[in-house]
């Protein structure tokens, strides 16, 4: 699982939906693989807006990237190559193989094999 | 100007909305002068666009064409072809001079011997080109189309056949289409892929009415073996794919380190760098959080003739209260299969639109195929949202079903759209996969 689509979901529980709490779900015992990609710079601008900061951060932070800036770059800052060379970096190069993600919220885990996410409930969640 | 867009013959109502949505999505204005809409299966289609580099913009993305010619003249025949050819373009033959040039001649439903072919290029030498004639790769390249009255309209109308044209065109050849990628995604030649498989042209043709493009992020919510997110990755996309099954898209567990996933497949292509990411979930429960996220969804939703349709949840609606085994909650240990139910066909539809809603940005595009009997093939009510834009409802037929590519465009805030002659069946109310789907009812009394 990349960082981009870690920033683009939540829990599925529906009641945590609306609780900030739930968002981002927290990595635990994460591991990484990078893996080189064509640079697209139109996608990181184009997508960038979607990216919630706060949450981008945090993610990062538990996977121990250096921090990021406290807000978003924006205007000028995207004519940097660097920043958005960064930002292709973790949103789009580093995947996440292994490990969990847990609900801030209800505490549910989500197992994260072979680089896939399994958001699929059970019975008394759904 | 006037050009000719030379349609392919088949999937005959998709044309027409492929090339406009190719107009949207490359930005140029598209204007159709003349198309037969009435049979729906002549391959001419007249359009207005600003220059050729608009032409080549145009048919650069279009998979249900062939190509694209300036038009230099039409008629009912031949006196009146030459005419208007006059007419048109006398004053821009002497601008052709020099250049390698060839004609080459098209019929639809029709054709002619080599002697009156010859015969019928040579009565355009009025436009005096002084160029050697090169047939292959002519810099310059004319070619005369020809329409005739075809077999299923003479039998339909119980006209007899005749053997003169009755429409023929005069077109200066600009470019090719991107029919060529057809070629390239063939199933046939796929390392992955499954029975449920959407075939490569129409998978293309679907990623361009979601308008594919660089830049942009499309997600397909019933991804099976990605066809669609290989299509729409072709054209550029970033692709996100889930499925509630994920031995669709990671492979079977016996066939591991086989190459056959989703995504080997885009590592066959060199597309790599598009793929974003699988993930196992249900549409019905959903981690993809409330915000304007995606570009484009693209979905064949399972309707349960071939694949049933199945959520989460139990089918007595009874919730299985969790265990410790071993220490550990039944949930969390490995090969913990979630209970899963059936579902029904309308129901989904509905999720679908309304997860559109919530997740697509101003004018982001929903593709969405669904089958029907033939018994609804005249009156077909489309699944409609307020939020939500008909763009086009395109249809394919089969021997006792069909099956309609309906395409959306999420309105921005403040816009509605009109729904009041939209879908508005309800399920039937049941618990097995047949009582709620009535199409894979109807369907399955055929087999």
């Amino acid at each position: 699982m990349k960082v981009i689509t870690a920033n683009f979901v939540t829990c599925s529980v529906k009641e945590c939906k609306t609780s900030p709490s739930a968002f981002p779900l927290h990595f635990h015992d994460a591991e990484l693989e990078m893996q080189e990609l064509d640079f697209q710079p139109e996608f990181i601008r184009n997508v960038l807006p979607r990216i919630d900061w706060e949450a981008l951060r945090v993610t990062a932070n538990e996977l121990g990237f250096p921090s990021l800036p406290e807000s978003k770059p924006e205007g000028e800052a995207l004519d940097d190559e660097q920043t958005l060379k960064d930002l292709h970096r973790l949103l789009l190069e580093t995947q996440v193989m292994e490990g969990r993600l847990i609900c801030g919220n209800c505490s549910h885990e989500y197992v994260l094999k072979e680089g896939i996410a399994n958001f699929l409930l059970p019975s008394h969640l759904v | 100007m006037e050009y000719m867009v030379r349609l392919a013959q088949c999937h005959e109502t998709f044309r027409v909305p492929e090339l406009q949505a190719v107009a949207t999505l490359v930005g140029v204005d598209l204007e159709i002068v003349s198309y037969d809409e009435y049979s729906n299966q002549s391959p001419y289609c007249i359009v207005k666009l600003e220059n050729d580099e608009a032409a080549r913009k145009l048919i650069s993305r279009t998979i249900l064409a062939k190509d694209i010619s300036e038009l230099w003249g039409q008629g009912t025949n031949y006196d009146e072809l030459h005419a208007d050819v006059k007419k048109r373009t006398s004053h821009r033959w002497a601008d052709y001079n020099d250049i390698p040039f060839a004609f080459a001649l098209y019929g639809f439903s029709g054709k002619r011997t080599q002697e009156k072919r010859v015969e019928i290029i040579k009565s355009f030498s009025y436009t005096g080109l002084t160029g050697p004639v090169q047939l292959k790769n002519p810099p310059l390249q004319f070619i005369v189309m020809e329409e005739y009255i075809g077999d299923p309209e003479a039998s339909a109308l119980g006209v007899s056949r005749i053997t003169e044209p009755r429409k023929v065109f005069l077109g200066r050849f600009i470019a090719n289409s991107a029919r060529d990628a057809i070629d390239k995604y063939d199933l046939k030649k796929r390392q992955y892929i499954s029975t449920t498989s959407m075939d490569a042209e129409l998978s293309l043709v679907t990623a361009n009415m979601a308008l594919a493009a660089p830049g942009k992020v499309l997600y397909d919510p019933f991804v099976g073996t990605g066809s669609f997110m290989v299509a729409a990755s072709h054209f550029g996309a970033l692709t996100l794919g889930s499925d509630i099954d994920p031995r669709s898209f990671r492979g079977k567990d016996e066939e591991k380190g086989m190459g056959k996933n989703v995504q080997a497949n885009f590592q066959q292509y060199g597309i790599e760098s598009k793929f974003l990411d699988t993930f196992t979930s249900d549409l019905t429960n959903t981690p993809l959080r409330n915000a304007q996220l995606l570009d484009g969804i693209i979905c064949d939703p399972p309707y349960g003739v071939r694949e049933g349709l199945r959520v989460l949840g139990t089918r007595d609606g009874k919730v299985i209260e969790p265990v410790v085994i071993d220490g550990v909650l039944n949930y969390y240990r490995p090969g913990y299969i979630p209970p899963k139910r059936p579902y029904g066909f309308e129901a989904i539809q509905r999720d679908v639109l309304d997860f559109a809603v919530r997740s697509l940005v101003p004018n982001g595009r929903l593709t969405m195929w669904m089958p029907t009997t033939n018994d609804e093939a005249k009156e077909f009510p489309v699944p409609m949202h307020p939020n939500l834009e008909v763009i086009a409802v395109s249809v394919q037929y089969f021997s006792n079903w069909a099956r309609r590519l309906m395409t959306y465009r999420r309105l921005p805030e403040g816009e509605v759209s009109d729904i009041s002659k939209g879908r508005s069946n309800a399920d039937q109310r049941g618990i097995t996969a047949d009582e709620l789907n009535g199409f894979r009812r109807k369907v399955c009394a055929y087999l």
